[in-house]
């Protein structure tokens, strides 16, 4: 039996009460506390006891951000063809397959219409599951073509980002999606339509190095962790150890490199707001 | 094992079978013109077998000429400009105006510095955020006068340093290809060195990217590459060759529009490499002068729109055994 069949994909159930995964409790790796895993869904996947974030799945973002009932699923029926037959500690291919059963997606985002606050928009969210949430050349033309749907229907285009970079096992064709993306984005300018960039935990490397950092507004969600280089290769380079808030959602704010740092539970209606004006 | 290390073998062979020779009055003439002949005719044909690996080390031969080297060698009249206006002047980026093939273009170049020295100067040619600002006030100032832009990437990746994130490197070179990809003046890349990761295609987003056979243009380094994905540097050299990072496979990726043939290496030969860039650099220059702003333009986004490699999921792709 196939993985997931072409009319089930992505529907978003926004009353769907239990996860696939039978666990009924999850730990917090912040505050080590045991949670009612229901329970941490009701509340936004924050830590009831300590307010820390858990990952939220591509899935999950939409429903915390989506009005209920109005997201339409707009991604292309397309996955990775293994371009370079890549081949580490194990093949690429096994590696897209383990993560597509895990994910029950093609790739690392989805794409899709719907309304934030009653605001009609095209929203393009990354999952952090599937390779890291890393871009390569299906995660590119999806944020291309995302990017065109929103400026047919002269509608808003937000992106979400969760994402280490581009993904090293397409190569250079991973690297031209930076590329790709960033001049589809130029599309948006022409058709004087918003691009609003929300980075989440992680916005880094080639993405934060090209599409991510070039919305009209850009919002960090709290927690974020947002940068071009790692920690650790940066602290290799200089010999130094980097303070602990070093690449965070406030550093960047403090830095000037976004807007405003936003609760979980805030984005929606910050978002609405920000759509507000254009 | 990697052509160059088949190639030293062959010769201390022969060295050896000399050192016989003469010392102990064996007449070992025959075994070494054979031998000599087999290390010729390898020699000749060595550049196809070179692996990925061999031409990183090729990339990175300390004698391999810089962009500096290159605007000395195809221009007489470079005059550079200095600074980003804001946090200072990146070493690792010289640019400026030159005269090249009768009219005025304008010159981003990374390079790596030719000595220790330099090498120090320039951060072994890693850009901070200056750099990236630096390459877009150039490419603001071709624009306004409709200058050409000639951009050389020669870079092993921007610089891994806490005031560059402080100085939203990032932000800088999404900055960078987003200006370059709308400029409306015609733009050439060549590969020339070392192509490394965001902080190479931050110039490279040209019309048209040419690239010298011994260089690589990488997503990310080899090393960088084993370290994630092997847990252990030690396997650079299979990343290398899985990365497909040669000038030959960007070419067949699509990437890369020309392979620009160095004869026996630029590091060995710089005029050889120089002369073919420069007559590659003046023909696609030529091409590109023939079209106006809006064939530029649609041409560019077209050739980036289309950049990637996947294939349609179909409703009967069986793709999960388990279930
Ligand atoms: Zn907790």
């Amino acid at each position: 039996m196939p993985l997931f069949r072409d009319e089930e994909y992505l529907k978003v159930d926004f009353d769907e009460k239990q996860e696939k995964d039978e666990a009924l409790w999850v730990k917090c790796k912040s505050c080590s506390k045991l949670i009612f895993k229901k329970k941490l869904q009701e509340n936004n996947h924050i830590c009831p006891n300590c307010g820390a974030y858990f990952f939220l799945t591509a899935k999950e973002r939409i429903k915390s951000l989506i009005d209920r009932e109005t997201f339409v699923d707009e991604t292309k029926r397309i996955e990775s063809d293994d371009p370079l037959n890549f081949n580490d500690a194990k093949p690429y291919k096994e590696r897209l397959e383990e993560a597509q059963k895990e994910t029950e997606m093609f790739d690392s985002i989805i794409v899709g219409r719907g309304e934030v606050e009653e605001h009609l928009l095209v929203i393009a969210v990354m999952d952090f599951r599937f390779i890291g949430g890393s871009m390569g050349s299906v995660v590119g033309e999806q944020i291309a073509s995302g990017i065109e749907l929103a400026a047919e229907e002269g509608l808003p285009f937000v992106l979400i980002s969760s994402s280490g970079g581009a993904r090293m096992q397409e190569g250079l064709l991973s690297l031209m999606q930076m590329v790709k993306t960033t001049s589809a984005r130029e599309i948006l300018t022409h058709k004087q339509l918003p691009f609003v960039s929300v980075m989440t935990y992680p916005t880094t490397a080639g993405v934060e190095a090209s599409i991510a950092s070039l919305g009209d507004v850009t919002l960090a969600e709290k927690g974020a962790l947002i940068g071009f280089a790692g920690r650790k290769v940066i602290e290799e380079t200089i010999g130094e150890e980097l303070p602990a808030n070093f690449q965070s959602s406030k550093f960047a704010y403090e830095q000037g490199i976004v807007d405003a740092v936003v609760d979980r539970d805030n984005l929606k209606p910050e978002l609405a707001k920000v759509l507000e004006f254009f | 094992m990697s052509e160059k290390k088949t190639l030293e073998e062959l010769e201390s062979q022969i060295e050896q079978l000399k050192q016989l020779h003469s010392q102990n009055g064996l007449d070992l003439s025959d075994e070494i013109a054979k031998l000599s002949e087999k290390l010729s005719d390898r020699q000749k044909t060595a550049k196809e077998r070179l692996d990925g690996w061999d031409i990183v080390q090729l990339a990175r031969h300390p004698d391999r000429p810089d962009g500096r080297a290159y605007i000395d060698a195809l221009t007489d009249d470079f005059y550079p400009l200095h600074g980003d206006r804001l946090l200072g002047d990146d070493k690792a980026l010289t640019g400026g105006l030159a005269k090249y093939d009768g009219q005025t273009v304008v010159i981003i170049a990374q390079s790596k510095g030719g000595n220790a020295s330099e090498s120090q100067e320039t951060n072994f040619g890693m850009l901070k955020s200056e750099g990236y600002r630096k390459a877009q006030r150039l490419m603001d100032l071709a624009e306004k006068f409709d200058f050409p832009i000639l951009s050389l990437i020669d870079t092993p990746g921007a610089y891994p340093g806490k005031e560059a994130e402080e100085n939203n490197i990032g932000g800088m070179i999404a900055q960078c290809i987003s200006r370059m990809i709308t400029l409306n003046v015609p733009t050439i890349a060549a590969v020339i060195g070392e192509g490394g990761s965001g902080g190479a295609v931050a110039i490279g987003a040209a019309d048209r990217v040419l690239m010298l056979e011994n260089s690589i243009y990488s997503v990310i380094s080899p090393e960088g590459c084993a370290a994630i994905l092997w847990k252990n540097r030690d396997n650079a050299d299979e990343a290398a060759r899985g990365l497909k990072l040669t000038a030959a496979n960007a070419k067949e990726l699509g990437v890369v529009d020309e392979v620009i043939d160095e004869g026996p290496g630029a590091h060995k030969e710089f005029k050889i490499a120089a002369d073919n860039l420069d007559r590659s650099l003046k023909k696609n220059l030529s091409e590109l002068s023939q079209l106006n702003e809006e064939e530029l333009l649609e041409r560019r986004q077209k050739k980036y729109r289309q950049m990637g490699s996947f294939r349609r999921v179909t409703k009967d792709t069986e793709r999960s055994e388990g279930s």
